[in-house]
């Protein structure tokens, strides 16, 4: 079989990019959390809040640590694999990015340093405009990558000269039509990926009866804010799905497995798309709902992939089926922040241990919500790499052969399995360690070292330690 | 109306980080390069504790400088990366290992070894990596209407590998001068030891890459021979740089070396500019055809001419932070 470089380097970008995603996507909802956290504790000078945002702020140093070290990579993936696409769309992709790289650059010269080694050494004010700054910084980072993704999606404010895209407008390039609410939903997303890992992390420390008051006070607001949060990405994904209607109709037809353009389209919970016949098989729906929810109207009319030539069509299954995952775990989110309220009423949230044994899964759930959410959109804008411009296949790199991009998906594959398990492995150190390290940390160096070195948590579990935070089990459960 | 040539000033730009990359990341490579012949266990301790709280400042020039090509000469960026392809590959793998060796290897204590293994293994791959860039960069690239025709490992020649090899002796010596500056006892006595014979590597290597580069590239021939000009002042220079680096290190000079190393990378490089200058593609393609448009080149250069003064501050401030020797045991944890 002969290898295409194409299909390689998509699965590659794939590959690179959902690996890299998951950590900018915690940590930009972890360092508004963290900026609440010395917010409050700058307001009620109560040391739990102190005790909790350092502890977070470790965890935060581990994970940003890892998303530098992935996003180097994908600064080079626009060059090696998508030269053509580089070169036609580098007068507005590359200011974008570059100016993420700056954000990016500029905060972590500026705040980072303070939060992560300054409590000590700056005044308390001073401390918390760093941990304000850092978080506005993450949401000025994600700002620039969602701008050029958004235009890739619904391309705007430019002119095409032979075959190179120029920039007429900077204002309507970055703020095209689906860039506000890919933003919306990019930054709810954020605050419930921080959320349910707060608030799943908290719920087992619960579990363990380790450091209850802080662990009960953080598990509280995080439920309070998965309560309006949860419903709200429902909303806002709602808003975000008209918008593709309009800009990009077959998108919304993969995703809904609708074939043909038609009125009363029922919403399909079960469907195995079948491409190459253009229909579904084992359909399951409710009849008439997904009308109702893509035009809200009962007879509205929902475009089909008939719309297009096969050859434009996105590949059905992917879309279809990831956006049926998106969806099932936001609706699950909304499960877990009611049924919160409920408990919290009824005064049997802390004691409830199946609840907190389920929120302890859930703080998987917003990594896969998010990355089946990419593919989703990425995947739903095949054939095109910019919409209705440039598709993926004029947009590889031209002296790429299948050989070679071979070569490096499997590399990176290796490099990540070793790198990214160690640091996933060190990660659930520090949260094995937990809270009750915080004392320890700030010996020494008055070093504006790297992030990770905000964590002083030893890489190997030592003999005799494995059983020190074990504290006695909470035994009030379900009283 | 265009009133800069805004490429020109792009270049100038570029070609700064170039240089503060090469030096600033060279120098702690370069650590990472002498890493396994250290004399201790406690000797590697001090050496990384030397570029512990810089290296990964050092990098952010590259990344820049990655972000920037696209930005500003997006043809250098499309051409270059797809012809050094499994390069670039190696140089970032190198590059990560060698990164997350920096955080893990002191929290580790019986994997200790292997970060050892990382740290050293993804230097000397990144450090080779980027002395074949410069190698193929002066072979010049294979392109037809601005892409890239040429095959995977046409950047893989003796003359690269050459090149590889000097970076990597560049590197090792400005790392060895670096632990002379930083360190103190034995292992300052043994930065002495190792640093006239890594200079006489050095020498060795450029040499024969100087004699070699004109069979090169027919362009430079011509520079270098037809007008006998200012053009030689560098390689003076870059002796006089060399004689420095001998005399400094046989007085027990400490800080001397190190500059004397930056002064013989930067006659270096700057020959090498003025050697290919104006072409950044070559050998087709001058940087005004590689520029992107101008409104795109102003858009960024406002934002960068704003933020780069300030991680200069920045950077100068950690250097100054950290002024002074390393001491064994008095770790950065």
């Amino acid at each position: 079989m002969e290898l295409d470089p194409l299909i390689l380097s998509r699965i590659q970008f794939a590959f690179v990019v959902s690996f890299h995603a998951i950590f900018p996507v915690f940590t930009i909802g972890l360092a508004s959390y963290i900026a609440v956290l010395e917010g409050l504790a700058f307001k009620t000078r109560n040391p739990v809040w102190t005790k909790l945002s350092g502890f977070w702020t470790k965890v935060f140093a581990v994970v940003f640590g890892m998303g530098v070290v992935s996003g180097i990579v994908m600064s080079f993936q626009f060059g090696t694999n998508w030269s053509a696409f580089s070169q036609a769309s580098a007068n507005f992709l590359g200011p974008i990015l570059s100016y993420e790289v700056i954000t990016a650059f500029f905060l972590e010269a500026a705040f980072l340093g303070v939060l992560l080694f300054g409590r000590d050494k700056v005044p308390a004010g001073v401390h918390l405009f760093a941990a304000i700054m850092v978080a506005t910084g993450t949401f000025i980072s994600s700002f620039w990558i969602l701008a050029a993704n958004s235009w890739m999606q619904t391309p705007a404010g430019f002119e095409l000269r032979d075959g190179i895209f120029h920039v007429v407008s900077w204002s309507d390039a970055i703020f095209n039509p689906s860039f506000p609410f890919r933003f919306m939903h990019m930054a709810l997303a954020s605050f419930l990926t921080g959320g349910f890992v707060v608030a799943g992390v908290s719920a087992w420390y619960l579990l363990r009866g380790r450091e209850v008051e802080a662990n009960r006070k953080a598990l509280s607001m995080c439920l309070w804010l998965l309560l309006i949060i949860a419903p709200a990405q429902l909303v806002v994904g709602d808003f975000h799905g008209l918008n593709t209607m309009e800009h990009q109709p077959v998108k919304v037809a993969a995703m809904e497995g609708n074939w043909e353009t038609s009125r009363n389209v029922p919403l399909l919970l079960f469907a195995i798309p079948d491409q190459e016949n253009q229909t579904n098989h084992f359909e399951i729906g409710i009849p008439s709902l997904a009308s109702l929810i893509l035009t809200h109207e009962w007879d509205g009319e929902v475009p089909g992939l008939n719309e297009v030539a096969v050859e434009e069509q996105p590949p059905v299954a992917i879309v279809f089926w990831s956006f049926r995952v998106m969806v099932g775990l936001g609706m699950l989110m909304i499960l877990f922040a009611i049924t919160g309220l409920v408990l919290r009423s009824g005064g049997r949230l802390y004691k409830a241990r199946w609840y907190l044994q389920g929120l302890r899964f859930m703080s998987i759930a917003p990594f896969f919500a998010v990355l089946t959410g990419w593919f989703v959109t990425e995947v739903g804008r095949a054939p095109w790499l910019v919409y209705g411009l440039m598709t993926q296949a004029e947009s590889v790199t031209p002296s790429l052969t299948g050989g070679m991009a071979l070569f490096t998906l499997i590399g990176y594959i290796l490099v990540y399995a070793a790198v990214f398990s160690a640091g996933v492995y060190y990660l659930m150190r520090v949260l094995y360690v937990g809270l009750e390290d915080a004392d320890d940390e700030e010996h020494a160096s008055d070093r504006p070292a790297r992030p990770l070195s905000a964590a002083h948590v030893p890489f190997e579990i030592e003999s005799g330690q494995s059983g020190v935070h074990q504290a006695k089990p909470m035994n009030d459960g379900g009283h | 109306m265009e009133l800069f040539d805004l490429a020109l000033i792009w270049a100038f730009i570029i070609g700064f980080g170039i240089i503060m990359y090469v030096l600033m990341d060279g120098f702690d490579l370069g650590v990472g390069l002498l890493f396994p012949f250290a004399p201790s266990e406690d000797d590697r301790d001090t050496m990384m504790n030397s570029v512990a709280p810089v290296w990964d400042g050092n990098e952010t020039w590259l990344v820049l400088g990655g972000a920037g090509l696209l930005a500003a000469f997006p043809m250098v960026y499309t051409i270059v990366l797809p012809a050094l392809y499994i390069g670039v590959f190696l140089l970032l793998a190198g590059l990560i290992f060698r990164g997350v060796a920096f955080e893990f290897r002191f929290k580790a204590r019986t994997s200790r070894y292997l970060w050892n293994w990382s740290f050293a293994g993804g230097s000397t791959i990144a450090a080779f990596a980027q002395g074949a860039v410069v190698g193929a960069y002066i072979q010049g690239f294979n392109t037809v209407d601005g892409v890239y025709v040429g095959g995977a490992l046409d950047w893989l020649t003796p003359f690269t590998i050459l090149t590889g090899l000097g970076m990597l002796a560049g590197y090792a010596l400005l790392g060895s001068t670096w632990l002379i500056m930083k360190t103190e006892g034995h292992l300052q006595a043994w930065a002495y030891r190792i640093t006239t014979p890594l200079l006489i590597a050095v020498l060795v290597v450029f040499g024969i890459i100087s004699v070699w580069t004109p069979f090169v590239d027919d362009t430079v021939r011509e520079r270098w021979f037809s007008n006998l000009s200012v053009i030689w002042i560098l390689p003076a220079v870059t002796l006089l740089c060399a004689f420095q680096i001998w005399r400094s290190v046989r007085n027990r000079f400490e800080g001397m070396p190190f500059v004397a190393t930056m002064g013989l990378f930067i006659t270096t490089y700057l020959g090498l500019v003025v050697s290919k200058w104006p072409y950044v593609v070559p050998p087709n393609y001058t940087l005004w055809d590689a520029a992107s448009a101008y409104e795109s080149q102003l858009f960024l250069l406002l934002g960068l001419l704003f933020v780069i003064p300030i991680v200069l501050v920045y950077t100068a401030w950690t250097y100054w932070v950290f002024r002074g020797k390393v001491r064994a045991g008095e770790g950065y944890h």
